[in-house]
């Protein structure tokens, strides 16, 4: 077992009924990284993440965690780690006696007992609350008590579903930097599910994007970001304008339009975000049909042959009304190339 | 202000209705007189004392007191599963399920005492006790079915899955998860079914015989012999019993949120 596939998912498959959650699914972890499932609700991120816990039983394929094939593996057995959405912390329990419990269940004396949890609280800042009940606590601490339960256990491999999703804006960034943190200081293998690309970019070492029941693309942030590989990515990361390529031209909802460069080899598809979509300047001409203010930039909607085009251009130049005609290219260089276009 | 006169005169008038025969009672049973009526003649606790030298009140109030104790344990015993696999899984008949355990409450006791009568008691020479053990039992079900799933029903099921992935078994989890977060209701389910069993006379009437005798049911014939003020003695402290272990379970359970 190599240290790049700690944690291994081969053709995993997984159907509620006659309809498959996840199909296929092949993805490899590596021990100590840090991995986000990205992707909208309903593709199949929190079924690959229930079915690692063993919460949910495969139809076909394998799990392998640290070399032993856990696919049968009864979820109590696993040495994986959940912390929920709703944490799911025990409402009849005190702060310590949560942590405590998976501890008390592997009968660990009393003494490393203590120790154990009260480190796991202190490595959350949350030494002075171990007396409380979850009830008593905020939104932000009941996750970090969740966080400690599932970290004193020393899991293999700790899930966390949508860790930021149910914090404001500003305990979001505090939990994205302790998670960072507790990730580092403990090496463990972490992977988490979430929605937002912004959480994903910002936290993971590496993304995993899923649509529809398989993974459409893995990559570094900074890979998926600048470079998706398919449309449905391209879309997903913010390059509102996505066309496919058709004999080096673009295909629109209104017929193939011609680049005004040549069109790369070997690409299926081309998307840009709205910020590269260059306006005053062009080959092809649109009407504005919608504006807003967005603080540095002004963003525009724009009819043209192409179909509707969205637009990003800095602020402090020169303004579009409505109704007013603009010309604007679509620059090879801003575009993303997709490889895929499905 | 006439709407407000209307229904504090509605209010009143359905207290009075509701309180005033426990009043009535109250005030029978302390009279001096040799019979019972109202209002009572003279003032005396005689019957009150009374009441503990009768026999037969002795051994019914027993029976009465196991039937409410072991007939709500089994049915709680019965109940608390059901109430879980009716919150926690869709299952195929969970309607016809929850109707059928509701059933007991909307098929008349006199139908349910005549239908075990017929049936088990006579044809299997079914012992009285444990006819009358089996009729109270699915008597309270429905009430702790309601209320344990009422508990129930507030209570996330991703703390099972948290419990177990932290090493608990599913039985594990609903023991040590579960189980401690609906005692609070599991308790009123047990006062609810303790009371409504204690208090139960239509089913019990059938299903007496000789020397096996609910309280209600001894109550009941000790009038159609004795029409002395003992009966109403005993109702009063009967009816104290009653307000004594609500208050208690209020004070101490909140009671009124479960039920």
């Amino acid at each position: 077992m190599s240290d790049a596939s700690f944690l291994r998912l081969e053709r995993l498959t997984l159907a509620y009924g006659d309809t498959p959650a996840i199909k296929d699914l092949d993805l490899s972890i590596g021990r100590g990284e840090l991995v986000a499932l990205l992707g909208p609700s309903g593709c199949g991120k929190t079924t690959t993440m229930r079915s690692i816990a063993g919460l949910l039983k495969p139809r076909s394929g394998k799990i392998l965690l640290d070399g032993a094939d856990i696919t049968r593996m009864p979820a109590n057995k696993r040495a994986v780690g959940l912390v929920f959405q709703s944490y799911a912390l025990f409402p009849h329990l005190s702060v310590f006696e949560n942590v405590a419990f998976g501890l008390r269940l592997k009968r660990i004396p009393g003494g490393e007992l203590q120790k154990r949890v009260q480190d796991g609280l202190k490595s959350v800042g949350l030494s002075r609350f171990a007396d409380r009940k979850p009830a008593e606590l905020s939104g932000g601490q009941q996750q970090r008590v969740a966080l400690a339960r599932s970290m004193v256990m020393d899991p293999k491999v700790l899930l966390l579903d949508e860790p930021l999703s149910n914090l404001d804006a500003r305990l979001r960034l505090e939990m994205r930097a302790e998670l960072q943190r507790v990730q580092k200081e403990s090496g463990i293998t972490m992977i988490f599910v979430t929605h937002d690309q912004g959480e994903a970019l910002a936290l993971a070492d590496r993304i995993v994007v899923m649509w529809d029941g398989h993974i459409e693309q893995i990559g570094t942030p900074e890979e998926i970001y600048n470079a998706p590989a398919s449309a449905f990515v391209a879309d997903f990361v913010g390059f509102e304008n996505v066309f496919a390529l058709e004999n080096g031209h673009l295909k629109t909802p209104r017929g193939l339009v011609g680049l005004s460069s040549p069109a790369p080899v070997g690409a299926a598809g081309l998307a840009w975000r709205p910020i590269a979509v260059q306006m005053g300047l062009g080959p092809y001409q649109g009407t504005v049909r919608g504006t807003s203010f967005a603080g540095r930039t002004r963003e525009y909607l724009l009819d043209t042959p192409l179909g509707i085009i969205k637009a990003e251009a800095d602020a402090t130049g020169s303004s579009y009304d409505i109704g007013e005609a603009v010309p604007f290219d679509l620059p090879i260089e801003g575009a993303a190339r997709l490889s895929r276009f499905a | 202000m006439t709407s407000r006169i209307l229904s504090t005169t509605i209010l009143a008038v359905v207290m009075i209705f509701l309180i005033g025969p426990f009043f009535i009672i109250v005030a029978a049973s302390l009279s001096a007189g040799e019979t019972l009526a109202f209002p009572p003649q003279g003032f005396s606790f005689k019957w009150v004392l009374k009441v503990f030298e009768i026999e037969s009140f002795r051994s019914s109030f027993v029976m009465s007191m196991m039937l409410a104790i072991f007939g709500t344990l089994a049915a709680l015993v019965i109940g608390t599963p059901v109430s879980y696999a009716l919150a926690r899984y869709k299952l195929p008949l969970g309607e016809a399920i929850r109707t059928i355990v509701s059933a007991p409450i909307i098929v008349p006791g006199i139908v349910v005492g005549l239908a075990l009568l017929r049936y088990l008691v006579i044809p299997f020479g079914f012992n009285l006790t444990l006819a009358l053990f089996l009729a109270h039992t699915a008597l309270v079900l429905p009430y702790a079915v309601r209320v344990v799933s009422a508990s129930m029903a507030n209570l996330r099921s991703d703390i099972e899955e948290a419990a177990v992935l932290l090493g608990c078994s599913r039985l594990g989890a609903f023991i040590r998860v579960v189980l401690p977060n609906i005692r609070g209701g599991i308790l009123a389910a047990f006062i609810l079914g303790f009371v409504t069993s204690f208090n139960q006379v239509p089913v019990s009437l059938f299903l007496s015989g000789p020397g096996i005798r609910t309280l209600p049911i001894d109550m009941l014939a000790y009038l159609e012999t004795t029409y002395d003020p003992s009966v109403a003695a005993l109702s009063a402290l009967l009816a104290f019993m009653s307000i004594g272990i609500v208050f208690l379970a209020e004070r101490f359970l909140g009671f009124s949120r479960y039920v």
